[in-house]
């Protein structure tokens, strides 16, 4: 499969990350839109690597997951602090802070 | 040898291993028993500081040759330094007043300075990456530290969003750039993308558009400021000041050595969008600023304002303008912390007491603050003798100087001078809103609020040294310039 291939569904998935990022109600979600968009980064890096014929793409993307993962860490326990605060997942029960 | 391939991550070991030795102390810590856990923090930015002098001269690079110890770095480091002394001096107080978890605290405020130093110090976007991820979740935490208050735990998520949204936006920018270049290496890069003549490439292009994104958004340039209001309202009034100072310091030093080293081949085609941005930023920053009511919120604005100016001498790209955003860095660092030093020293554990009418008549309950609150708004807002004024000056005399010597005549014919009178305008607006909080203190009388809780005295120690700062580079600045251009002299 030529590199276009991956990179349009890279850039699919990231869309379809971005456009979850504001458009879903629901912090769980949220955060899950943004696992994406750093999903579709990491299909460009293994395209990418694999286009140029050297594995640092591939190992790129494991720096990512890791990075990610402790990006998840930190989000969720966000989360659960906020849920503490108003038992609620809907973005819209935190004005605390004017936007 | 062992030894020559660390040297250049020598700094960033000794703040690491405070770290670590901090959550052990803190792990170790019986019920109630006290513990100068901050002193621990101390010594190791102290080892960092003498580390990254020592490594002055040397210019080593690890054997990866993805970290350097050049001097543009390590000056980064000593403004690095001087911020997390002058957090950790401020934060002793808000600890106890707050029951914050005194080692996990300062252990991911170490982590924070880590990450911040490895983005001054990175020379391959993959390790930018990963410092500013260090960096970015270790404030996460910081900002939400307060547990028990919904607006901090708020603050934390809404920064978490934007900031991981961000993230993903730069890493999209790498990508792009090497898949396009077939390199993370900066250097590399640079060789790369001058010798093939890329700028019509629209995937360079997207690359460098998405980087711009993210950075832009680090150092909440406008239109991706939206986030630092709340989060610097919401997060601890010691953390604001170490955010708006630090993380604002590691962005722009990874941002001047990706655009002006990896990217420079390409200024043609970032530097008008960076004019734009940089206009904005002034702006923006200055004019929603006047608005405020909230003092933190206030100097939220004029950190993104500050981020303005920081830009146009980024935008400049000549010599003067690199020193310059060193300079202006080093000063802005002293400046902002000492400001927000004072703002949470004056709260309590139910409010932070940042509203602008909570200043009314400070000058006879606090006279020493009151004065030392004066003087730091007198350099964010640019009077001479302080550090702010020829921050400003110097800055804005780079943009004029590129401007007339031909190389940024790329926004428009007379791009150069517009951003200056745009940065001249905006900064004499802004010096509206810090007067506010001057007159307010001096010649506002008190109503019946309850009078501000005393100061302990190591953190007035930090806020005198902060002025004394101040004041020696608004007179004497001769020397930081020099040490500032020498500093960027071996890198570009």
């Amino acid at each position: 499969m030529p590199l276009g291939h991956y990179l349009v569904l890279s850039g699919l998935l990231f869309a379809i990350g971005t456009a979850g990022v504001f458009l879903r109600r629901n912090l769980i979600t949220l955060l899950l839109s943004v696992e994406i968009m750093l999903n579709a980064v990491n299909l460009a890096f293994v395209a990418f690597g694999r286009a140029h014929g050297h594995v640092d793409g591939q190992i790129i993307t494991f720096f990512v997951m890791t990075v990610a993962a402790a990006e998840a860490a930190v989000g969720l326990a966000l989360v659960i602090g906020l849920f503490r605060h108003r038992e609620s997942l809907n973005p819209e029960a935190f004005t605390s802070l004017k936007w | 040898m062992i030894s020559g391939q660390l040297d250049a991550v020598i700094p960033m070991l000794c703040v690491t291993l405070a770290g670590l030795v901090v959550l052990l102390a803190e792990a170790f810590r019986g019920r109630d028993e006290r513990m100068p856990i901050g002193g621990l923090a101390i010594i190791g930015l102290l080892g960092a500081g003498a580390a990254t002098m020592l490594l002055w001269d040397s210019g080593a690079e690890d054997s990866f040759g993805v970290v350097s110890a050049d001097k543009f770095g390590l000056f980064v480091n000593l403004i690095l330094v001087v911020v997390g002394l002058l957090t950790v001096i401020f934060s002793s107080q808000t600890i106890e007043r707050d029951k914050l978890p005194a080692g996990e605290y300062y252990a991911v405020m170490l982590f924070a300075i880590v990450g911040m130093m490895l983005m001054g110090q990175a020379t391959d976007l993959l390790v930018i990456f990963l410092a500013l991820e260090t960096m970015s979740i270790a404030v996460y935490i910081l900002t939400g530290m307060r547990r028990d208050q919904q607006q901090s735990t708020e603050a934390a998520f809404k920064y978490f969003l934007l900031g991981a949204f961000a993230s993903s936006f730069f890493l999209y920018g790498i990508a792009f750039l090497y898949g396009v270049t077939g390199t993370t290496n900066i250097d590399a890069m640079s060789t790369k993308i001058a010798a093939q003549a890329m700028s019509a490439n629209p995937m360079i292009l997207l690359g460098v558009g998405l980087l711009i994104v993210g950075f832009a958004f680090k150092i909440a340039a406008v239109p991706f400021h939206m986030w630092s209001p709340d989060a610097y309202e919401g997060a601890p009034t010691v953390v604001t000041g170490f955010m708006s100072t630090g993380v604002k310091a590691a962005a722009v030093a990874a941002f001047v050595r990706v655009f002006l080293k990896g990217l420079d081949p390409l200024i043609l085609d970032w530097a008008p969008v960076l004019w734009w941005i940089a206009a904005a930023t002034m702006i923006v920053g200055t004019v929603v600023g006047v608005a405020q009511t909230s003092v933190k919120r206030m100097l939220a604005y004029s950190s993104i304002a500050h981020g303005g100016y920081i830009l146009a001498g980024l935008i400049a790209g000549n010599e003067a303008g690199k020193a310059a955003i060193l300079f202006y860095l080093a000063a802005y660092a002293l400046t902002n912390m000492g400001a927000f030093g004072v703002i949470a020293l004056l709260g309590t554990r139910e409010r932070a007491n940042d509203d602008l009418r909570d200043y009314a008549g400070l000058w006879h309950s606090h006279p020493g603050l009151a004065t030392l609150m004066t003087f730091f708004l007198l350099s964010l807002g640019g009077f001479p003798p302080t550090a702010g004024f020829v921050a400003k000056w110097y800055v804005f005399s780079a943009v004029i100087g590129a401007t007339e010597t031909g190389s940024i005549d790329t926004a428009a014919a007379t791009g150069g001078y517009t951003l200056a009178i745009i940065g001249l305008l905006s900064s004499v607006v802004s010096v509206f809103f810090y007067l506010r909080i001057v007159v307010m203190m001096y010649m506002t009388d008190r109503d019946a609020r309850p009078v501000p809780p005393p100061v302990p005295a190591i953190a007035m120690a930090g806020l005198i040294i902060s002025l004394i700062g101040v004041l020696y580079l608004g007179v004497l600045p001769t020397r930081l310039i020099d040490f500032a251009q020498a500093s960027i002299s071996t890198i570009f």
